[in-house]
């Protein structure tokens, strides 16, 4: 504290914006599968692209202030561009990628113009309705989607011709924290705009934007057209690395996960949604084995413990302590 | 040419009538203070004029431009810009942040996504020198939520000029803060540049007959008379409805 009143305010701004180590152990340590647990490369490929879904709530949810239960809208919009290009003879990764992003922007953007005038139970009604709608509408299209049966046949090229994906998740792993790690830059950087910034003015004070001149449901339909993007990739990802695509990845349950993981790990934070994609996936792979249902009733205990206890999440809970541990010190 | 003017504006919430027929002008670089007592309609007039309620009757302009049909943020971009009698601030940001914010809105760059908020020195530069010159520098990095009240109260006006308003409407700027800390918050507003036009709600009756060169009286959501300072003292319509009733009471809220 007492050495803050020094500093000037761009030397402050440049501060907050800056790589601090922790995060660049963060990064480092998503590399340590590769050694230490290579027979879980696949668990963690699907870990980055749950982390990658779970940033692209956070960024509507933590930093605009934008409640929704249908996010897997845009997940599974990437999820069946990717997958139905690729068994349609298109198979190419990168570009399979690209197409899926552009479909869930589309509609995400068409959305966000609902979505901006909105805000709490109207909202979370709002997009529970059209993750709901987007479901059905799938399930109804079996010609196309393959309903309840889900999509075969979806066949992938090799990454740049050259790295198949293999049974042991390698590639997969590789391609996804790739993919994680450059949307995340796009993310960091977003909040360090003044696009960021006056987000998270919206999130604070919805009131208070009109009233500065700022066109606050602009922003909003902007930041949701982004978040859908990156929804649309990480469904994209996961349709390509397993080949397949089923009905689940509309569904409601992966809606609420999402939000379980974000507010598990600690909105607005960035990083929150990755810890909580590691958390709660890891979790689920060594609970569930014997008994799937009985999974719940333990994410059920600590999603209500973090919310009573750690009100800014996991990663609140421990920003919190090194701050008091600091002030100690 | 007035700064802001508005004419015969109506406003009823259902039988409840909480403006009715308000028709004033505020000139170039104007010191009005509006009082009235509690309920009398005051914020419900600013309301108006910022454009977050729609009048049901009568037109306001904004220098020469019919302004009665534009959205708030619209109104704030051409220059009217208000402050809130309770605290309406951005309780985890940092006043640099909420500044640097009202800045980047105004230059038009908080569109911007792609470019750290560091890239823009010279909004940054601005957002610290209007802090300073309230005195909240040393304070600028505490978040929002933190800082005293009084503190809050001048950042309200902070946020305020870094829209560089050409008129500014103040809400009861002073509301709920101690009677030995809202000096330096009447003399920031005493400090104002004479190029904003400046109207504000106030109970400080000191204040407002020292700070004000006219004062508008409302009542029961009419303009009761407007004139100078001394002419609403000696009218005896305002001691009867205002003046006398604030000095039995010390009336402090509205």
């Amino acid at each position: 504290m007492m050495s803050v009143t020094a500093t000037s305010p761009h030397a402050y701004l440049e501060r907050q914006a800056r790589w601090t180590w922790i995060e660049v152990a963060f990064w480092a340590a998503t590399l340590l599968p590769f050694w230490l647990t290579p027979n879980y490369l696949v668990l963690a490929s699907q870990i980055a692209i749950t982390a990658l879904f779970a940033l692209s709530l956070d960024l509507i949810l933590g930093y605009a202030g934008i409640v929704s239960l249908g996010h897997a809208a845009f997940f599974g919009l990437g999820a069946y561009t990717a997958g139905l290009a690729a068994k349609h003879g298109w198979g190419e990764p990168i570009t399979g990628l690209i197409l899926g992003a552009l479909v869930a922007g589309i509609v995400g953007h068409a959305a966000s113009f609902i979505v901006a005038r909105f805000r709490h139970l109207a909202l979370i009604m709002i997009t529970l309705g059209m993750g709901l709608l987007l479901h059905e509408a799938a399930n109804s299209a079996s010609w196309l989607t393959g309903g309840a049966d889900g999509l075969q046949g979806v066949k992938m090229w090799p990454i740049f011709n050259k790295f198949r994906f293999d049974l042991y998740g390698y590639v997969a792993y590789t391609y996804s924290l790739i993919v994680l790690f450059i949307v995340f830059l796009v993310a960091r950087r977003i909040i360090n705009s003044p696009f960021g910034l006056s987000l998270r003015g919206i999130r604070e004070n919805a009131l208070r934007m009109p009233a500065l001149g700022a066109p606050s449901r602009a922003h909003l339909r902007k930041i949701y057209t982004i978040s859908a993007v990156m929804a649309g990739i990480a469904g994209a990802l996961l349709a390509q690395t397993t080949e397949t695509v089923s009905l689940e990845v509309l569904g409601f349950q992966r809606s609420a996960d999402v939000l379980v993981i974000l507010i598990l790990g600690g909105a607005g934070r960035l990083y929150g949604g990755l810890v909580g994609a590691i958390i709660f996936m890891v979790a689920r792979d060594q609970f569930s084995g014997n008994t799937p249902q009985f999974w719940y009733f333990w994410i059920g205990t600590l999603l209500i413990a973090v919310v009573m206890f750690l009100p800014n999440g996991i990663l609140g809970g421990l920003a919190k302590l090194t701050a008091s541990w600091r002030g100690k010190s | 040419m007035s700064a802001l003017s508005t004419r015969g504006l109506d406003k009823s919430f259902g039988s409840l009538v909480v403006a009715s027929d308000i028709s004033f002008d505020l000139p170039q670089g104007a010191r009005h203070a509006l009082i009235g007592p509690n309920g009398a309609g005051k914020t419900t007039l600013i309301n108006l004029m910022t454009g977050m309620l729609r009048p049901d009757a009568g037109e306001i302009r904004l220098g020469d431009e019919e302004i009665t049909a534009l959205p708030p943020e619209k109104r704030v971009t051409r220059g009217l810009v208000r402050t809130f009698q309770i605290n309406t601030l951005f309780p985890n940001l940092n006043a640099l942040e909420a500044v640097t914010l009202a800045v980047c809105e105004r230059e038009g760059v908080a569109r911007t996504w792609w470019r750290r908020v560091s890239a823009y020195p010279s909004a940054v530069d601005e957002a610290h020198a209007i802090l300073s010159s309230l005195l909240l520098g040393d304070d600028c990095y505490r978040p929002t939520r933190e800082l005293p009240y009084g503190r809050q109260r001048l950042l309200e006006i902070a946020l305020a000029l870094a829209t560089r308003p050409k008129v500014l409407l103040l809400d009861e700027p002073a509301a709920g803060v101690p009677r030995e800390e809202s000096a330096e918050l009447f003399a920031a507003i005493s400090n104002l540049s004479r190029d904003i036009t400046v109207l504000f709600i106030e109970h400080d009756m000191n204040f407002v007959f020292r700070f004000a060169s006219r004062i508008i009286v409302m009542v029961g959501g009419r303009i009761l008379l407007e004139g100078t300072p001394e002419e609403v003292a000696a009218d005896p319509r305002v001691r009867e409805v205002y003046l006398g009733k604030s000095h039995r009471d010390g009336a402090h809220h509205g």
